[in-house]
């Protein structure tokens, strides 16, 4: 059972390495953004947004950090992901589900290559 | 929508838009009486008399990027459709509370869904603001605060990947407790 007790316990844990997870923000991270207005959530934008943040957590990146925005303004494309490069590159994934979310992690974020087959340009 | 949790994330997110520093979740779920009832209570800056008569019809918007709101509409319709009602008061300055009740053996009624994982992505997407979940299922009742959380977590932030994960297993469990009691 998850208690109370074992917040305290992930509380001390992370107190110990405070700066081993580089702040959200920080310069040099990768930020992606999960579009979360009312479409996007109809889309399924949660699930997507889900399966990055526990393949983050899971993985242990420390580079990357998702949030969340409202409408991107591309309800058919729903759900949105934009991923905002540390050198200032962004890359827009459509139509996006929780096994591409868990590709975009592991093939982008952790690898560097884009996942060509989910980005905007690709949707003729 | 295809869960009532999809739509409290959604409707959740109005209160967090409208600057709610603090915003209650309360479902009672109640097999003798047949409902599901959700309250959403938040003290955000709240909406005039006027704009709140239109408020659930779809043109009614402050959004700019699109021309209809559809949240609020939405969720009435998935409420009404169950043979249920809907309803949402607010005030200027103090805040709003949408109550929705869904007859819980209707054919219409959505499933409630992954509650656990629409507080995670609340408290993941407003890190300032207090959210507060009580979930009473026959009168047994689950509660998870943030406000709580934080005074654990004193300096941590409450964002943090491995927190998160702590909270979306809390509440799970939390939840599958109350609903097994009763059996
Ligand atoms: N809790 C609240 N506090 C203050 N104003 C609110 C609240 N909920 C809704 N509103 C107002 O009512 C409008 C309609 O809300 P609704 O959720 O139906 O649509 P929306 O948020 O504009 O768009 P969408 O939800 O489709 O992304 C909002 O634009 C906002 O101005
Ligand atoms: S309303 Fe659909 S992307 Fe904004
Ligand atoms: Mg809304």
């Amino acid at each position: 059972m998850k208690s109370l007790a074992e917040l305290e316990q992930i509380r001390n844990r992370m107190a110990n390495k405070i700066n081993v997870r580089n702040e959200a923000g920080e310069e040099g991270n990768t930020r992606i953004v999960v579009g979360m207005a009312t479409c996007g959530i109809a889309a399924g934008a949660r699930p997507v947004l889900t399966a990055m943040m526990e393949e983050i957590e899971k993985r242990n990146i420390t580079n990357a950090y998702v949030t969340q925005t409202g409408c991107v303004g591309m309800c058919k494309y729903e759900p949105i992901v934009e991923v905002y490069g540390a050198d200032g590159t962004k890359t827009t994934y459509i139509k996006m589900d929780a096994a591409k979310a868990v590709r975009v992690i592991n093939e982008h974020i952790v690898n560097g290559n884009v996942v060509a087959e989910f980005t905007i340009g690709s949707d003729k | 929508m295809t869960e009532l949790s999809l739509h409290i994330l959604d409707i959740v997110k109005n209160s967090t838009k409208a600057g709610a520093a603090l915003v209650e979740v309360d479902i009672t779920e109640s097999t003798a009486r047949n409902v599901i009832e959700i309250t959403i209570t938040d003290n955000g800056c709240g909406m005039d008399e006027e704009f709140l008569k239109g408020v659930t019809d779809p043109f009614k918007t402050t959004r700019t990027t699109r021309k209809v709101g559809m949240g609020l509409s939405l969720f009435k319709t998935a409420a009404e459709l169950t043979g249920g009602t809907f309803d949402i008061t607010s005030k200027v300055g103090e805040g709003t509370v949408v109550k929705a009740v869904f007859v819980r053996d209707s054919i219409d009624r959505q499933p409630l869904g992954d509650m656990a994982s629409t507080m995670v992505t609340l408290v993941s997407g407003s890190e300032s603001t207090d959210f507060v979940y009580r979930h009473d299922f026959n009168g047994n009742v689950f509660e998870f605060s943030t406000v709580q959380v934080k005074e654990i977590l004193g300096d941590v932030a409450i964002n943090t990947p491995e927190v998160l994960a702590w909270i979306n297993g809390y509440i799970e469990e939390g939840l599958q407790e109350i609903v097994a009691e009763n059996i």
